[in-house]
Formats: structure tokens, C-alpha cells, sequence
């Protein structure tokens, strides 16, 4: 029987927001979809699953012809066809940046011509469009549409692969700086009024220099547009950093048991506490089964080692084959037992030496082939929620 | 895509999506040309360590610390970047007072796209041209990020008509995409995700960089454990029948270790078929480079010298 309290079913049970993250290439948008698969079919309400990572796969997985922008629901045929109870619903979305901040600017601009201006603006398109850094901000902002709504229960998100680690945390506390920044006050005001000021002086003449004055001023003309909105967009990310914040809202890092993975989960783990956001567990994806370390597999694996003559001759005669293939596949095995046991054991001390910060730890064994189906999501939820399953 | 040498080039990027071992990869290349008697740059543009951990050696800094023969180690940092920069090209009568337009200009970099990315690949290329090194290995932003990276001077191009950055993209263009100096190494697994990501990383480095893909390094391949005939044999053993025996001859465990077996077995081969995957994907000039799981260990230098060791079977 599961315990009462499973860690993840509390979780589920308690907040609105739940937001995995770590390191790339660890299984977060899995295990970010597998928590919604869970929560929908064990606990009534609405869930919402909503993915920065463009993984097809998972649209396959949920049903879905394809996750858009627009929040797209799971049909419950899907579940049941998986022969998954389902006792909510479940929906998912995915995050189309250039999209989100076109509506941001149309929510924001204080009239039409002033949204068609900054939409045109050359510097605005690259921003939003090609640098990958705007996804910090314009996911969270997303989230926080979403859950202003009020028409989720539930909303698991996984967060985009960033450059630095938590960058996606302090992207509504630099885009609330940015805005009333004394930099974009002197950045602006030449062009507004053609007169530099002492202060701002030496910055404008170097800018000049290696900018160039029309690159300036297509900055220029894009921040004065932006800063009609600046009161809008200062009080939004203030309150994007808020809900973060909000008890209502869990974190859980997510890595594999490698070793350059756990140490960026490891800074998660620290950097999360150290900015009072709670972290809700560490999930490790992809553990290898227990047995691989069990100390009598490794004396049966020496044992075999040893006696690998007599017992290819028994195992041949009495099960009527070739001698010599028999001695070659059971030194395979032994092989094979060696390598990988190597490698549970490397990853269990790994796993052991995880500061958590007081979160409770929690592993998903590795599952044979791709997870291709709402089945498979279900299976890794279960593992979460009973991890002696 | 070229058949220049992946050696002969003197500034070399390698990306992947994160957990493919990009990191452990471009530790091992670097080392295998310093073996090769180049002197090499490895730069690390994340700046959280992991490369230098690759080496056992502290975090590097932005200037190049000699970590071993041939072997310098540099960590990038826009902000010194732009400080070089300022330094070498502008006789500004403000150096004094660098700091706080230093930071203007972190700040600068944030609003205006590319800035940033000039400012890194600027100083990598800037190497090159100065022939400080034969080689510059450059352990690059993962999948993600790498298109924006290396199309930095285009971007900049198309935004900024004149002034000294402008005036600086056209000789970084030219290092970029000139297949005999540049060339991009896209790290894999044989996993699905990992080569789909790989697959569209092909599609846009092509469309939308001037940089040459120089080669595919495809990382942890499992050996191939069981011939066709073999794996009829194993699954005989396997029976009830073959697993008494097995108990009986090495006193009980025998499930452990043919469940290990399997589970090899089985890994192997799903990862054969997106190994398939990847190849029917991408052009046929593009050259594959296969590097073996490594079962002891993932990370520190001997795990760099055996990568170096398998490259250097594939490359040399």
C-alpha cells in the first residue's frame, strides 16, 4: 500500500502551480507530464499541463495532433484506451514565445498605433523572435495568465532550458529593473530631447562609437514606444515574482544520476532555498533497478566467473546446445552484470552524497524503451507517487 | 558540410542538447589535438565549470590559465570581453571609469539581441585571427542556444548599419565561414529526444548560420553484446529450466545477472534503431564519429583521456 502522504500526492493535492526544473536532457517535460496524467486520474478538477519544449513525442503521448499557443484538452478516450482511470480532466499547452509577447505588447500598448509601432520595430522582432533568452520571462508570464484565469486547478509546468540555471526565476525581477533603469532613462533621453546629460555622457559617446547613432536609434524608438507600458509591465512582473512565491506554488528539481546533472540540481536545490521558494522534492529519472548493487548478484556474478567451464558444459549438455556459444553468452553476462553494476553503483553513491535541502528524494526507475503513451506517463506518475512500487 | 579535417580547423564549436556529454566531448577533443602536439584554447561559454572540471583543474578564468602541455583552459565573460575590446580598439580617455560603462553595457546587452553573442564570439575569433593558439575549442551553448550564437554577426548586420561593431562583423563572417578554419561538432546519443533535437539542429545551423557542420559525434554506444545466434542461446539459459541449473552451479542470483543481461540487450537495442534514425536524417557527406559508453566513469580527466583515446581511433 502506498503510504498515506506520498510527497508527490501532497503536492498535487495542495498547490495550484507545481513547476519542474533542472538540468537539460534529464526528463523534465516527462515527468512534468506524467504529474498532470497523475493528478487528472486520481484526483477530481482541472489540470493543465504546460510545456516550453517543442516535443512532438509528448503531443503523441497525450493524444494530441499537436500542443499550440491555445490550450488544447486530452480526450478522455485517450485515457481510457490507455486503460488510465481518469477522474478530472487534463489539458496541455505549449509555450510559442514570438506569440506570447505579440499578445503581451497588444494587452499592454496603450492604443493601437503605439502596438503596431513596437510590432514593426526591427530590434523588438529579434528580441522576441531569435534570442532564446525572452523565454524566461514570457513563460512565466504565461503562467501566470494561465493561472490568473482561474480555470485550472492544477498547472504543472516545465521550464525552458535556460543558460543559467535560474535565469527563468529572476526574469520578472530584471524585466521590472530594466524598465525603470536609469540606463534606459540616458538611453533614451538624447533621442527625445537631443541634449546628453553630464551623467550619462561618457555612456552615450561609447554607444555612439561602437553602436552606431541609427542602431541607437532604433533602440531609442523601440524603449520610448515600450515605455507606455512601463507601469503595466513593472506591476505585471511583480506580480509574475509574486505568485512564484505564493504558497500555492511547489518546485521540484529534476536530474538523472550522473554526475555533471546532480551538481547543477544540487545548485537548484540551494539556490530555490536560498530565495524562500519552496522546493517541494528532488525527482531522479532514470535510476537503474537495485539489484545492480545488491552485494550477493555481484558474489553469484564472481562465482559464475569462476566456475564459467563446468557450468557451460552442464547448461550445454542438458539443455542440448553449443558448447563453446554457451561459455561465450554466460561470459557476456557476467559482462554485462559488471559494466552496469559499475554504473548503479557510481550513481547510488552520487545519489547519496544529493544535498536535498530537506526535500524529500524521489527516483523513477529507468524505463525499458521511449515513453510513448499516455500508459507510460501514467507508469512514471505511479513510481512518483510510491517510489517502492 | 565539408570534407575538410575536423583537426586541421583552428576554431571549433561544439554544441548538443544538454546531458548528451558535450562537455565531457569537447574536453576530449581538446585533448586529443594537444596529444597531437597543437596547441589548443578550450573555452567554456557557460562559465559554470564544467570544462575545467573535465580537466580537474579549478574553474578557469577569462584569461587563459596553461592547464598542461598544449592545454590552456579560458572561461568567456562578456563584460572582460568588452573591457579587451574597449582596450585594444578604442583609445577612450575613460578607461578610469570602464566599470560603470561596463555594466551600461551589460545592461545594453540585455535589451539590444546579439550584443552578447558578438561579444563572445567576437573574442574566440579574435584568437584565432591572433593566432594565439592552432586551435581554439569552444565548448558552446547547448542545442538551444547555439543557432543564435553563431549567427551573431549576421543579426548584428542586419541591425546595426554603422559604427564599430558593424565595422568588426565582417572579418569574424569571414573566420565563421570559412570551412578550413570554423567548424561546428553537434554531440548526440543514440536516444530519441537527443537525435530529433540533432536532426533540426542540422536543419537550422544550415539555414540560418554561415558555420560548416564539421561532424556528428555520436556518444555512448553500447557494445553490441549478443550475435542473433547468441541471444537464442541466452534466452535458452534463461528458461526455467537453464536458470535452476545456473542457481544450482553458483549458489542462487542467477536472476540478477540475466536480468542485467537483458536489460543490456534491450538498450542496445533501442538505441541501434535511433542510431538508424539519425543516420537516415542527415546528408550523407556529414561524417558520423562514434565514441563507446564509458562503464567506469563520466566525468573527470581519465574519463576526458578515454574520449580523447576513441576520438583520436575515429578522427586521426
Amino acid at each position: 500500500m502506498a503510504p498515506v502522504t506520498s510527497p508527490v500526492e501532497n503536492l498535487l493535492a495542495s498547490r495550484e502551480i507545481i513547476v519542474t526544473c533542472g538540468p537539460g536532457g534529464v526528463g523534465k517535460t516527462t515527468t512534468a507530464a506524467a504529474l498532470g496524467v497523475l493528478a487528472a486520474s486520481r484526483m477530481g478538477g482541472r489540470v493543465l499541463v504546460l510545456t516550453v519544449d517543442p516535443a512532438r513525442r509528448l503531443a503523441d503521448a497525450l493524444g494530441l495532433k499537436g500542443i499550440g499557443n491555445e490550450v488544447t484538452d486530452v480526450p478522455a478516450s485517450v485515457f481510457a484506451d490507455a486503460g488510465v482511470p481518469l477522474v478530472g480532466s487534463l489539458s496541455a499547452a505549449m509555450l510559442d514565445t514570438k506569440k506570447s509577447w505579440d499578445d503581451l505588447i497588444a494587452r499592454h500598448a496603450p492604443d493601437d498605433e503605439t502596438c503596431d509601432r513596437i510590432l514593426a520595430n526591427p530590434l523588438y522582432q529579434s528580441l522576441s523572435g531569435r534570442f532564446i533568452q525572452s523565454h524566461d520571462y514570457i513563460a512565466m508570464e504565461r503562467l501566470y495568465e494561465l493561472h490568473a484565469t482561474r480555470e485550472w486547478d492544477l498547472i504543472v509546468v516545465d521550464t525552458p532550458p535556460t543558460r543559467n540555471a535560474l535565469d527563468f526565476l529572476d526574469a520578472p525581477a530584471r524585466m521590472a529593473d530594466f524598465f525603470s533603469s536609469r540606463l534606459l532613462r540616458w538611453l533614451i533621453a538624447p533621442a527625445r530631447s537631443g541634449i546628453v546629460n553630464f551623467a550619462s555622457k561618457p555612456f552615450t559617446q561609447i554607444a555612439d562609437r561602437i553602436l552606431g547613432t541609427e542602431f541607437l536609434g532604433d533602440i531609442a524608438e523601440f524603449f520610448i514606444s515600450m515605455q507606455s507600458m512601463y507601469g503595466g509591465f513593472v506591476e505585471r512582473a511583480n506580480a509574475v515574482a509574486r505568485l512564484m512565491a505564493d504558497d500555492r506554488t511547489s518546485f521540484l528539481v529534476v536530474s538523472s544520476s550522473e554526475a555533471v546533472p546532480l551538481r547543477e540540481a544540487e545548485f537548484f536545490a540551494e539556490q530555490l532555498s536560498a530565495r524562500d521558494l519552496d522546493l517541494g522534492a528532488v525527482i531522479l529519472n532514470k535510476v537503474l533497478p537495485a539489484m545492480l548493487t545488491d552485494p550477493a548478484a555481484a558474489e553469484a556474478a564472481s562465482r559464475l566467473e569462476e566456475r564459467s567451464t563446468a557450468i557451460a558444459e552442464r547448461l550445454s549438455s542438458t539443455l542440448t546446445l553449443d558448447q563453446t556459444s554457451v561459455a561465450r553468452v554466460l561470459a557476456t553476462v557476467e559482462e554485462s552484470f559488471t559494466d552496469f553494476s559499475v554504473v548503479a553503483h557510481r550513481e547510488a553513491a552520487a545519489r547519496d552524497r544529493l544535498p536535498t535541502q530537506g526535500a524529500p528524494l524521489l527516483e523513477v526507475p529507468r524505463m525499458e524503451g521511449d515513453v510513448a503513451d499516455l500508459s507510460g506517463l501514467f507508469a512514471i506518475g505511479k513510481a512518483l507517487l510510491d517510489p517502492s512500487l | 558540410m565539408s570534407a575538410e579535417p575536423l583537426i586541421e580547423r583552428n576554431l571549433i564549436f561544439v554544441t548538443g542538447k544538454g546531458g548528451v556529454g558535450k562537455t565531457t566531448v569537447a574536453a576530449g577533443l581538446a585533448q586529443m589535438l594537444a596529444d597531437e602536439g597543437r596547441t589548443v584554447l578550450g573555452c567554456e561559454i557557460d562559465a559554470k565549470g564544467d570544462l575545467a572540471a573535465a580537466f580537474e583543474v579549478p574553474a578557469s578564468r577569462f584569461v587563459p590559465q596553461k592547464v598542461s602541455d598544449g592545454l590552456s583552459l579560458m572561461a568567456m565573460d562578456t563584460e572582460a570581453s568588452l573591457r579587451e575590446y574597449l582596450k585594444l580598439h578604442l583609445k577612450i580617455p575613460i578607461v578610469g571609469r570602464i566599470g560603470p560603462v561596463a555594466k551600461a553595457f551589460d545592461f545594453l546587452a540585455t535589451a539590444a539581441p546579439g550584443v552578447k553573442e558578438i561579444l563572445t564570439i567576437g573574442k574566440v575569433c579574435w584568437e584565432v585571427r591572433e593566432r594565439h593558439y592552432d586551435t581554439v575549442v569552444v565548448d558552446a551553448p547547448a542545442t538551444g542556444h547555439i543557432v543564435s550564437q553563431l549567427s551573431a554577426p549576421q543579426v548584428i548586420n542586419d541591425l546595426v548599419k554603422v559604427g564599430l561593431i558593424r565595422s568588426q562583423t565582417d572579418w569574424m563572417s569571414e573566420i565563421l565561414r570559412d570551412p578550413a578554419q570554423a567548424g561546428l561538432v553537434i554531440v548526440t546519443t543514440p536516444e530519441e529526444m537527443p537525435v530529433s533535437e540533432t536532426l533540426e539542429l542540422v536543419g537550422a545551423v544550415t539555414e540560418q548560420t554561415e558555420v560548416d557542420i564539421a561532424t556528428v559525434v555520436v556518444n555512448r554506444l553500447l557494445p553490441e553484446r549478443f550475435t542473433p545466434r547468441d541471444e537464442a542461446v541466452f534466452d535458452a539459459i534463461s528458461t526455467e529450466q537453464g536458470r535452476a541449473i545456473l542457481n544450482d552451479e553458483i549458489g542462487g542470483g542467477a536472476t540478477p545477472l540475466l536480468e542485467a543481461a537483458r536489460l543490456a540487450t534491450v538498450l542496445r537495442r533501442s538505441r541501434t534503431q535511433h542510431l538508424d534514425t539519425l543516420r537516415a536524417g542527415l546528408p550523407d557527406s556529414l561524417p558520423l564519429v562514434l565514441v563507446p559508453e564509458l562503464f567506469f566513469r563520466t566525468d573527470g580527466l581519465r574519463a576526458t583521456r578515454q574520449v580523447a583515446v576513441h576520438l583520436a581511433e575515429e578522427l586521426l
